[in-house]
């Protein structure tokens, strides 16, 4: 089955993902942090029933527990989970479609958080899946809720619609000229999170940006879509405008070359090294000076990931022995 | 020490809770504390001691004014262990504490009115036997709190013959 980060969507040059995710917690059970395993593990089970007896998305029903700690992590890496869920498996669940496009992680911060994945730029559509799943689990449970401040949420900050929907975009060219941090700045203003989608603060390794809404309360699901997507759309407008013009120097040119010669010939890769050459060549190639294409790219960026190649493996390896495999299978795939 | 509720098998769980800033001590063997809606998951019971001491701290965000903690009587969590975790605990703390936490919710979203999707409409019928029975297993409760252990064999008697009375139908 073909996972949902092999395709390409809409803008795609910039947009490499979208992501919806809605909390939801069912009436009458105590919030996660307030169960022990026992109850966590019952929640589970009900819902799995719930979901099982109409099942459009074929969703798989995989305790935590199940998994090794990297098989954990690598779905993390995938973004098919939440770092925090992968930590600490405890009377955790997962539902899972066979394309890794739509997830139900149980008893995470909320009993329930549906997250829909698409490639590109897709707001709508998987807002759309995201809803109609939870209409499904609304018609066999209550959810917790209150008509003064919405959908009942273990952490105050996701109350309200519950819902965070997120674009990951590819940006080298604002990063490369500086404008990203004056844009961050702006941004943050909106009524939106930006930052950097892998590693820490304002440092996006790879160029990958995470943009989201950042309010819930007071704000409709429409209108946050509405306003994510035209910001995403002024963002796009504006690296495309800064890719053309870094592109009249050589210079850009001949760093996007020297990316692509490295991930040719190394021996050995490291996954920062495979990032941040990676985001070149997605550049080069978007801007047809390299013919590698972008589901190549973007797929080497998730299933190169530590946790991911160990999985690959079937066991747990050391780094320089991923950092071999890593260069080796991006070799291969460069052709 | 045997069991406040049955009188038949020694008392494991031991209570302690503040009720209209007095202490009252529960002492119920398991399988009662179990009936009675006393298990980790409902009760709180796990942090009720360290609770009883911070209670005599006072709650700050109340002051002096505040002569008991109010506890969601749900979970038993206060507003206290909403502010040291972050976390609430679960949907009846956003009713108990509905206006300490407006405070926040307007510092975090800018807004405290919901607006975008509601559930489809709840079911609420009146007095169902369902309802019934969770509305007296909450009495139940509260007379064990109370020790008025008389009303409370009396109400467990009612739950009983209401169950009784459904399996009859």
């Amino acid at each position: 089955m073909s996972k949902w980060y092999l395709g390409v969507g809409e803008q795609s040059d910039i947009v490499v993902s979208t992501r919806v995710r809605l909390a939801r917690n069912i009436a009458d059970y105590p919030f996660p942090a307030k169960l022990n395993t026992k109850s966590r593990t019952e929640l589970n089970n009900l819902i799995k029933e719930a979901v099982e007896k109409d099942n459009p998305f074929n969703l798989r029903f995989i305790e935590m527990k199940t998994l090794a700690r990297f098989e954990a992590a690598s779905m993390a890496e995938r973004h098919i989970i939440s770092p925090e869920f992968a930590s600490d498996a405890d009377g955790r669940a997962l539902m899972l479609s066979p394309e890794e496009d739509i997830s139900i992680m149980l008893n995470e911060e909320d009993h329930i958080r549906v997250q829909v994945m698409k490639s590109g730029f897709a707001l709508d559509e998987a807002y759309e899946i995201a809803d109609r799943i939870d209409d499904s689990l609304n018609e066999k449970f209550d959810f917790a809720f209150d008509s003064r401040i919405g959908y009942l949420t273990q952490c105050p900050t996701n109350l309200g619609t519950g819902m965070r929907a997120s674009v990951m975009l590819h940006l080298p060219a604002l990063t490369m000229s500086g404008q990203i941090h004056r844009l961050i700045n702006t941004v943050s203003k909106l009524g939106l999170t930006f930052r950097g989608a892998f590693g820490e603060g304002t440092s996006a390794t790879g160029d990958m940006y995470q943009l989201s809404n950042q309010i819930t309360l007071g704000i409709s699901e429409e209108y946050a879509i509405k306003n994510l997507k035209a910001i995403t759309l002024q963002l796009c407008a504006q690296e495309r405008a800064a890719r053309e013009e870094l592109l009249q120097d050589a210079d850009t040119e001949d760093r996007i070359f020297r990316a692509y010669g490295i991930l040719k010939w190394a021996r050995l890769l490291s996954t920062k090294e495979l990032m941040e050459n990676l985001s070149l060549v997605r550049f080069g190639s978007v801007a047809g000076k390299i013919n590698v294409p972008i589901e190549t790219v973007n797929e080497l960026m998730i299933s190169m990931q530590p946790a991911t190649i160990n999985v690959m493996a079937g066991k747990r390896l050391e780094e320089r022995e991923r950092d071999m495999i890593r260069a080796k299978t991006v070799r291969e795939k460069l052709g | 020490m045997l069991c406040q509720n049955c009188g038949k098998y020694e008392a494991t769980t031991h209570v302690k809770r503040i009720i209209n800033g007095e202490t009252a001590e529960a002492h119920l063997c398991t399988d009662c504390a179990n009936a009675l809606g006393y298990t980790d998951v409902f009760g709180g019971f796990t942090n009720t001691f360290s609770d009883l001491l911070g209670s005599f701290f006072g709650e700050p965000t109340v002051g002096a004014l505040s002569s008991r903690t109010v506890r969601c009587e749900k979970c038993g969590s206060t507003f206290n262990d909403i502010v040291n975790s972050g976390k609430i605990g679960c949907a009846d703390c956003y009713r108990t504490f509905y206006d300490k936490l407006l405070p926040s919710l307007q510092r975090i979203h800018g807004k405290t009115r919901h607006e975008g999707k509601t559930p489809k409409a709840v079911k609420v019928e009146t007095d169902s036997t369902e309802s019934k029975i969770s509305r007296l297993e909450k009495e139940l409760k509260d007379a064990v709190e109370r020790q008025d252990f008389e009303k409370a064999a009396r109400i467990r008697d009612e739950i009983k013959a209401i169950k009784e009375g459904g399996k009859n139908e």
